[in-house]
């Protein structure tokens, strides 16, 4: 079970990392700085390599979590590794297509189509 | 029908402050009967327009405030965000989507507020920020 303080719940999947972002919003800053801690942590401290990040719970995300997003992507090829982001709400995706995110990063419908990826 | 309602916050420089306006600015769309697309719309810019003033604008000084004016009715919404800062060139802000922009951290905002709003205006040598979203204002096309 979770800590309430997370902001993300890690799950091992067939060697993949599915970090499942827990916070509704991604807006304020405190929680975005944090968020990003947790993730960079994934590979800086665990130096783990295949990570799926789930958006499933996320309603709404602002620029400065997409920077962490950026941020994470260029750690995991730095470390040679894979990300992939999955099941992003409409509102969301079109967020990534506006600011044409989803050329950099890899998006995927659903959980089983990331592991695919992988 | 609703009549129309004025409304002014004055926020010290901090995000947290920000959210607090941002969450009331929320409460008048849901109040109004906006759509959820409007409000996802609204909400993202307001965040990025708020935070701005706040973080490049005033730089986070416990001496300056943000000032929010807001103008909503049943057919749009309407914000200013006035900050103390000492302004910027909205043209001076790179394309973010440019290929040597583009896994840059930072610089979205402003391309996001243009996207989701029928005006997104600088004024006042880059110190005031005017946004205007219409009730079912359409997205950009996207593609795929």
């Amino acid at each position: 079970m979770s800590k309430p303080d997370r902001r993300i719940d890690i799950e091992e999947i067939s060697g993949v990392t599915v970090a499942r972002l827990l916070e509704k919003k991604i807006l304020d800053e405190a929680n975005i700085e944090a968020l990003g801690q947790e993730l960079f942590a994934l590979v800086d401290k665990d130096g783990r390599k295949k990570i799926v990040l789930d958006f499933t719970l996320v309603e709404y995300l602002s620029s400065a979590a997409l920077g962490k997003l950026i941020t994470m992507h260029k750690k995991v090829t730095t470390a040679k590794g894979k990300l992939a982001l999955c099941s992003i709400q409409k509102d969301i995706l079109d967020v990534f297509k506006i600011t044409q995110l989803n050329k950099v990063l890899t998006l995927c419908t659903n959980l089983d189509e990331a592991l695919t990826k992988f | 029908m609703t009549n129309p309602v004025k409304l002014e916050i004055m926020i010290p420089s901090n995000t947290a402050d920000g959210l607090g306006a941002q969450e009331k600015l929320v409460s008048l769309m849901e109040q109004f009967e906006y759509s959820m697309r409007d409000v996802f719309a609204m909400r993202l810019s307001l965040e990025e327009g708020i935070t701005n003033a706040i973080r490049h604008g005033n730089k986070f000084a416990d001496d300056k405030s943000v000032i929010i004016r807001c103008d909503i009715s049943t057919e749009k919404m309407r914000v200013v965000v006035v900050d103390e800062g000492a302004g910027f060139d909205p043209e001076d802000v790179p394309d973010p989507t440019l290929e040597e922009f583009i896994e840059r951290p930072c610089g979205r905002g402003l391309m996001l507020m243009r996207a989701y709003l029928s005006i997104c205006e600088y004024s006042d040598g880059g110190r005031c920020l005017t946004m205007e979203r219409e009730r079912n204002s359409p997205l950009p096309i996207l593609e795929d």
